[in-house]
């Protein structure tokens, strides 16, 4: 089979998932609809690997296709087909979705048995994951928007997935209209593709655009600008991030599938997808490239203060999504690329272990409250730790090798890029100082009243049923969430998941070991190869001074962490005191929600209810009411003539006949 | 006599039966008017058909005295029945048909 | 002979009409258009319509008349003669005399040169009943057809709706809808005199 067909086979399993899902809610038993969404992202993932097999046995340079199964609109110029593009880049992100997917599949298994919406969970998350690879596999524009909204959608249907919590539902709808945001921009991107090269088809449209665009003309640049646009708002960049710390009151599968592995990182894909554009508009890659870099630092800076577990975790996502998009916009697509892999592993890990602990903690994500989990929850630790060190980029770990690859491009492409470079190693510095901040302050140490409960009982912990977010009390007969948590030592279908990401975790880094294999990089290459940036290499040399540079500042962030809070707990209370403006910047998230709420929600609020009260009061009823009034008094002027007096009729008769009779008079004479 | 005069007549005699309808107020009087003016209309049609030279005219008068029969009919079964049920027989008083 | 005739035909015509437009008494304006209808008769006979002369006589002053008769011995009522809507007492009579003007200068100066001469010479048997029976039955059977049926409608309509409420053997007093009652929202009694014979 071709490498089209096993990517469209990929593509129609899980919507065949969702549907069957969706349609069986009230036949099909519960554990048979978790099969059910388990086994058709996994598989996908079979056709995802089968799409791998068959594009490998093809010619490097021949190593893409664009198959399409009808055209859907074919006239006045527009020719938009239903169509997907199958090459390196397509598949690879295939692969790391359905792999990651999978797994997660498999964990939601476990983790959300006793939860009434379970059918509706399962549906949502494989509806999930036929968008995103509707999003990856499209081969036009136009199918790569409906693939970007669906996913939008899906990720609003699942952060307000527990609808009772109003926090829920409104964090839902903020993420949805930020995504909408971006969408805007997107939307646009496409229509001034379209105008300018007359095409929405991947193949047409980058093989045009060096000819028909000069490099930095202003056209291409905003083409890349509203396409940033639309990438930093999946993706969760400054300034349209706001929405991802929120997306945290989805369950935690959620977060780890759509808020760590795979839609927001939809954004580097498209900036690399549409690479051939970027290399034209220098400008606008290079602030996507400060972006990149500002968010990374920002957001590395708020998770420091962060007590909420899963936000921390989520800040921390927005700053490796900035080394993503760093990397990509400055011409690191391979190495962007790599680092989305290890992430998607450790990250969808990471929530992992974040799930279990809360589970334990019933459903309180507040690392105050938390300590002494080492001794609780031993297999959870270890992948919390297994996780953690991938991220804060331990020697020899995947995180290591994928994120210093970034820098090490950065460094080699010179010039302003050397000093981003220097930025991201002070980012990794920051990333493995809160990871272990978090590490630490959750597992050593004396037991809390919910890890001491486990040990004693072996039974969970059962507290009040507690919205996490607000700590208000919930009604718990409703169902969703459901009253019993599962820990992964409990829960077979969790720990496996968690195992084998973890093993991703670990050694994925070693499939590009700088002078050693050259595995993934010489895969991807090839789809980067129609513009010279992806020709830049760094030496071995200096790729192996980059990699002992990350691994003395991850160990460093690592023994700082550990000074911090295991050796002398009372140090960072005297930070905190001592630099409390920073303190008080970095835990108010940089004041971002509040300056969006200024600048853009209360004049759209205002400009509502000026609407409403003065526009729709006096204009719209005005003319509405005013039409009735005139009909009406229309009538009332014509109603006299009906009197009841039948001699008036009469009257009228004999009066009209005799005027025209007059008039014929007149007219013949 | 020229069939001039004829005509002149039927048309003051319709004129007439016109002005009696406006003017009088029992339904009973105005009926009588209205037969003024259909027979004004007979006078005419007779008139014609003897100036055109065939009974056409003649058998359309016939007709017209048979509807004038049926309206009458009619018209007076009305107005008994709107004594009957002791109702003012005026037709200013009988005007609920109104807008 | 001919032109007294038809003055004295018109003038009895033209007094009926306006006995039935002024006279107070429904009665007289009743008698006073049998005077009409024999007038109208003779100016008929004039014009060599012997038939519908006869029909005039026989029909309309003979069994039309007879109704209004009945009807107005039950009725009965007298009124002033001038009872114009308020408002329109100007223009009533106005619209009258105008209609009279315009239909009598249409056809005084009217193009139709036939209408200043006798008409054409006739033979005899001009308005015979046989000569109209003849086209009553062969060319205008079908109207002949239809006002006999329009006849049967008048006659059922009449019935019913005049038919009687009480107990009793009026004709047709079975018909449906029979009993009247009082509808709510009738004006109240109005005061019809009395249903004494008119005298």
């Amino acid at each position: 089979m071709s490498a089209s067909s096993w990517a469209w086979l990929a593509l129609l399993l899980p919507l065949l998932g969702s549907i069957v899902v969706s349609l069986g809610f009230r036949t099909i038993p519960a554990r048979v609809a978790g099969i059910v969404g388990t086994a058709a992202i996994g598989l996908a993932f079979v056709c995802a690997i089968g799409a791998l097999a068959s594009l490998l046995g093809e010619d490097a340079d021949a190593r893409h296709h664009a198959s399409s199964l009808w055209t859907y609109a074919g006239a006045a110029g527009l020719d938009i087909k239903l169509g997907i593009y199958v090459d390196q880049l397509s598949v690879f992100m295939l692969l790391v979705v359905t792999g990651v997917s999978t797994l997660i599949h498999l964990y939601s298994f476990g983790y959300m048995q006793s939860d009434e919406g379970y059918h509706r969970f399962f549906s949502y998350l494989n509806f999930f994951v036929f968008s995103m690879l509707l999003l990856v596999l499209a081969g036009n524009f136009a199918l790569l928007i409906v693939g970007w909204a669906f996913v939008g959608f899906a990720s609003y249907a699942l952060i307000s997935f527990w609808y009772r919590r109003t926090t829920a539902t409104r964090a839902g709808m903020k993420a949805f209209v930020i995504n909408v945001v971006g969408d805007i921009g997107l939307v646009l991107a496409a229509f001034l593709i379209f105008r300018e090269l007359g095409s929405f088809e991947y193949g047409a449209v980058f093989a045009q655009a060096p000819h028909v665009f000069a490099r930095g003309e202003w056209t291409v640049t905003a083409i890349c600008l509203l396409l940033l646009v639309g990438a930093f708002a999946k993706s969760a960049q400054i300034p349209f991030h706001t929405w991802l710390p929120d997306a945290m009151e989805g369950p935690t599968p959620v977060s780890s599938l759509i808020h760590a592995a795979t839609m927001v990182t939809a954004g580097v894909y498209l900036i690399a997808r549409t690479h051939v554009l970027f290399y034209l508009a220098p400008t606008a890659a290079d602030i996507g490239a400060f972006v990149g870099l500002a968010t990374l630092l920002v957001a590395g800076t708020i998770a420091l203060t962060m007590t909420d577990l899963k936000r921390a975790i989520a800040y921390s996502t927005m700053s490796q999504i900035g080394y993503m998009v760093m990397g990509v916009s400055i011409g690191a697509y391979a190495q962007g690329l790599f680092h989305l892999m290890t992430h998607a592993f450790f990250k969808a890990l990471l929530f992992m272990t974040a799930g279990s602990i809360i589970s334990a903690m019933a459903n309180r994500q507040d690392i105050d409250r938390m300590s002494g989990f080492w001794k609780a929850m031993r297999f959870t630790s270890l992948m919390f730790v297994i996780g953690g060190l991938a991220l804060a980029a331990f020697p020899l770990t995947s995180g290591f090798f994928s994120k210093d690859s970034i820098l090490a491009y950065a460094g080699a492409r010179g010039g302003m890029y050397a000093w981003m470079a220097i930025g991201g190693y002070v980012g990794a510095f920051l990333t493995a100082l809160y990871t272990f901040r978090l590490i630490f302050r959750v597992l050593p140490g004396k037991p809390c009243e919910e890890a001491q409960h486990l040990i004693d009982t072996g039974e969970l912990y059962h507290g009040p049923a507690i919205n996490p977010a607000n700590e208000e009390l919930e009604d718990a007969d409703v169902g969703f969430p459901g009253a019993h948590h599962h820990i992964a030592e409990q829960s077979r279908p969790m720990a496996l998941a968690m195992a084998v990401l973890s093993v991703g975790a670990l050694f994925a880094g070693l499939i590009q070991v700088p002078g050693v294999d050259n595995v993934l990089f010489g895969f991807l290459d090839p789809a980067f190869a129609d513009v010279p940036l992806s020709a830049i290499h760094p030496s071995v040399g200096e790729e192996w001074r980059g990699l002992a540079i990350g691994a003395a500042i991850s160990l460093a962030g690592i023994g700082l962490a550990w000074i911090l809070w295991v050796r002398r707990p009372e140090l960072p209370g005297l930070l905190r005191e001592r630099l409390r403006p920073a303190y008080l910047l970095f835990v108010n998230k940089w004041y971002f929600d509040e300056a969006i709420d200024f600048l853009v929600v209360r004049p759209a609020l205002a400009i509502g209810r000026f609407a409403n009260s003065i526009f729709e009061r006096l204009v719209v009823d005005g003319l509405v009411s005013g039409t009735r009034e005139t009909v009406e008094g229309a009538g009332g002027i014509v109603r006299v003539v009906q009197s009841g007096f039948v001699r008036s009729y009469a009257l009228l008769l004999i009066a009209g006949f005799a005027g025209l009779a007059l008039y014929f008079l007149l007219s013949s004479s | 006599m020229s069939i001039e005069w004829y005509i002149v007549l039927s048309s003051l005699l319709f004129a007439t039966g016109a002005m009696g309808i406006l003017i009088r107020r029992s339904p009973v009087v105005i009926l009588l008017c209205l037969e003024l003016m259909l027979n004004a209309g007979n006078l005419a049609l007779v008139a014609f058909s003897r100036m055109v030279g065939n009974q056409q005219g003649q058998i359309f008068a016939l007709v017209v005295m048979v509807v004038a029969a049926c309206e009458v009919v009619v018209g007076l079964g009305l107005i008994v029945a709107i004594f009957r049920r002791k109702l003012p027989l005026d037709v200013d008083e009988l005007r609920e048909l109104r807008g | 002979m001919e032109a007294v005739l038809f003055f004295l035909a018109a003038i009895g015509a033209l007094g009926g009409a306006i006995g039935v437009v002024a006279m107070r008494n429904p009665f007289y304006s009743v008698l006073a258009l049998i005077v009409h209808l024999f007038s109208l008769a003779v100016l008929f006979l004039l014009l060599s319509s012997a038939f519908i002369a006869a029909a005039q006589v026989v029909v309309y002053a003979g069994a039309v008349m007879v109704l209004y008769v009945f009807v107005v011995a039950y009725v009965g009522g007298e009124e002033s003669a001038w009872e114009p809507i308020p408002g329109q007492q100007l223009i009533a009579p106005l619209l009258g005399i105008a209609i009279f003007i315009e239909l009598a200068v249409a056809v005084l100066s009217s193009s139709l040169l036939a209408l200043g001469t006798d008409g054409p010479d006739v033979k005899p048997g001009f308005g015979d009943p046989a000569a109209i029976g003849h086209l009553l039955l062969e060319r205008f059977l079908v109207p002949f057809e239809a006002s006999s049926i329009l006849l049967l409608l008048a006659a059922v309509g009449a019935i019913v709706l005049a038919g009687r409420q009480a107990v009793g053997g009026a004709p047709g007093a079975g018909s449906p809808g029979a009993p009247r009652e009082r509808e709510p929202g009738d004006p109240a009694p109005g005061a019809p005199t009395t249903g004494a014979p008119v005298r």
